[in-house]
């Protein structure tokens, strides 16, 4: 029989009962021991995902927060030693967590979290000069085959909610006051140097950013978008170092 | 009682103790700056290898930077040689490729498991102390050693709790780990503490039951207070607080008893400014000093 199997389920489940077996030198309730390891588990995995989710707690508050992360814990246990992988399925568990439901964006929030997480620890890549991409840009010979390749770290996000705005407030006051939570944001997500960065993009950006990620050359990937400015948004992504590779050979 | 063998790769004590015999720290990632703008004077940094099992980013730049100035013990707290399962293979690979990357003088794992099938639990938890498991271990820190080739520290636990199916000491079976193995002693002296305060068992006489020759490496760290239901004092592991005095009087027992090593102060929980950290590092360095090392 496996003691393990016992004990980590004792562990996860605070339904269960104190696994079998087990003693202590003064002869207390072996339960009252075992309490100090279930409280370790508990308690670290909810403080791993409050400091991955800082925005989703203050939103909801610490005790709601720690009450939702707690059934979490229990239905989905984290299935990698690397805590900061864990809570990538927080976002749609939050979206399924009716207790949550009066604060809509939540989950949509927890997403650019995570999407945040994931650019901080992304793989390095060195940027295209500045100097280079303008010289593709104005060869007429290339320029209908210029494809450009991103940096690890750049997501895209796209939401009904202001979640850019409502992510935005809470990294200084924490207060929606004129916050207009209901209006659709797409976010650009990426890591400039070492530091994260998060921009609300107009939904033509967006998909256009997203056209030159599935691999379209830049003019079809503009002609594919809705109405957008594409100088302002090749100037955001030249000047936040996002773009890491030109593909702009000439056709045969 | 116990099946002899031998070790693959017995490690000399020198090949143990590569770490240079000072107070080093935990490396956090709220230090990065200040670390490496103040240059302080520190003997090694230590850092989670797990935290460092990610493709890039501001943990592999600050860490590339300071490893070019410090020792560095890459201490592992996933990788659960105490699991009743298979080792993750994956995860060793990754051990290997950080060890590649980084070159640290020490690595270091627990006696503890903290995975059960695909669940990884957060938490270093206890064992019982059998045949078996004394087997499982001892094959688990073989298939480490063997794979990232070069032996490692294993970590005495603080445990809040016993099994009735042990049948050996918990000293015992770590000398006879270290031993069977021939990988080297992490003395966690507040685990010695905290775990003969919870089990009501003498510090001096339990540390003197370890193979203190084989120790390459010390931590200390501080302490919580608990009590169980019969009012007991219960002390918790949680690195969360200054050392406590018990524990700097059992670290001056155990320099007398082996000289200056390598001393990593512990600080996982409410961590403070790195001065405070420093102040203790200096701490632990007057008694390296005075127990004949070099600083």
């Amino acid at each position: 029989m496996s003691t393990q199997r016992a004990f980590a389920a004792a562990l996860i489940d605070t339904r269960l009962p104190c696994p079998e077996g087990l003693c202590s030198a003064n002869g207390a309730d072996p339960a009252s021991r075992f309490a100090v390891y279930r409280n370790n588990v508990q308690g670290s995995l909810i403080n791993a995902l409050s400091d991955s989710y800082p925005v989703v707690a203050q939103l909801v508050g610490d005790e709601f927060f720690r009450a939702m992360a707690t059934v979490f814990v229990q239905q989905q246990p984290p299935q990698s030693p690397l805590m900061c992988r864990y809570g990538e399925a927080f976002a749609d568990f939050i979206a399924a967590f009716e207790p949550a439901g009066d604060v809509p964006y939540l989950a949509d929030v927890a997403r650019l979290e995570h999407l945040r997480t994931l650019a901080y620890h992304a793989a390095d890549a060195l940027p295209v000069r500045a100097e280079q991409i303008t010289a593709a840009l104005a060869d007429v010979q290339t320029l209908s085959e210029l494809r450009f390749e991103f940096h690890p770290s750049l997501h895209l996000l796209d939401s009904a909610f202001a979640m850019v705005a409502i992510w935005g407030a809470h990294q200084h006051d924490s207060t929606l006051a004129g916050v207009d939570t209901h209006q659709r944001q797409n976010a650009l997500v990426l890591r400039n140097g070492l530091d994260v960065e998060v921009f609300a993009l107009d939904p033509g950006a967006s998909t256009f950013i997203r056209n030159l990620i599935d691999g379209q050359p830049l003019l079809k990937a503009a002609e594919n978008s809705p109405e957008f400015d594409l100088a302002q948004t090749l100037g955001l992504l030249i000047g936040r170092n996002a773009i890491t590779h030109l593909n702009n050979k000439e056709l045969p | 009682m116990f099946i002899a063998n031998h070790p693959a790769h017995p490690a000399t004590q020198a090949a143990l103790r590569e770490l240079p015999p000072r107070a080093g720290l935990g490396l956090k990632t709220g230090h990065f700056r200040e670390v490496l703008g103040s240059q302080p004077d520190i003997g090694f940094f230590e850092v989670h290898a797990e935290n460092y099992m990610v493709d890039g980013g501001p943990f592999h730049h600050f860490l590339g930077l300071i490893r070019e100035q410090y020792p560095l013990s890459l201490h592992g707290v996933g990788l659960s040689i105490g699991a009743e399962g298979p080792l993750d293979k994956q995860h060793l690979k990754r051990l290997a490729e950080l060890i590649r990357r980084y070159q640290p003088q020490s690595f270091s794992e627990h006696l503890a498991w903290s995975s059960h099938g695909p669940v990884f639990l957060n938490d270093l938890l206890p064992l019982a102390y059998d045949t078996p498991t004394l087997n499982r271990v001892c094959e688990h820190i073989d298939q480490v050693q063997n794979t990232l080739k070069r032996p490692m520290l294993l970590e005495n636990p603080a445990t809040y709790l016993g099994f009735q199916r042990s049948t050996i000491d918990e000293p015992d079976f770590i000398a006879e780990v270290i031993r069977r193995s021939g990988c080297g002693l992490l003395l966690d002296v507040n685990n010695v503490y905290v775990s003969c305060v919870n089990h009501q068992r003498d510090p001096l006489a339990y540390l003197d039951a370890l193979p203190l020759h084989a120790v390459g490496e010390i931590h200390l760290a501080g302490f919580a207070e608990d009590c169980d239901n019969l009012g007991d004092r219960l002390l918790i592991d949680d690195h969360g607080a200054p050392i406590d005095q018990a524990v700097w009087r059992l670290y001056r027992q155990v320099l007398q008893r082996i000289g200056p090593v390598a001393t990593l102060i512990e600080r996982d929980n409410q961590v403070p400014a790195f001065a405070v950290l420093l102040a203790e590092a200096q701490q632990a360095d007057a008694l390296l000093r005075d127990a004949g090392g070099r600083t």
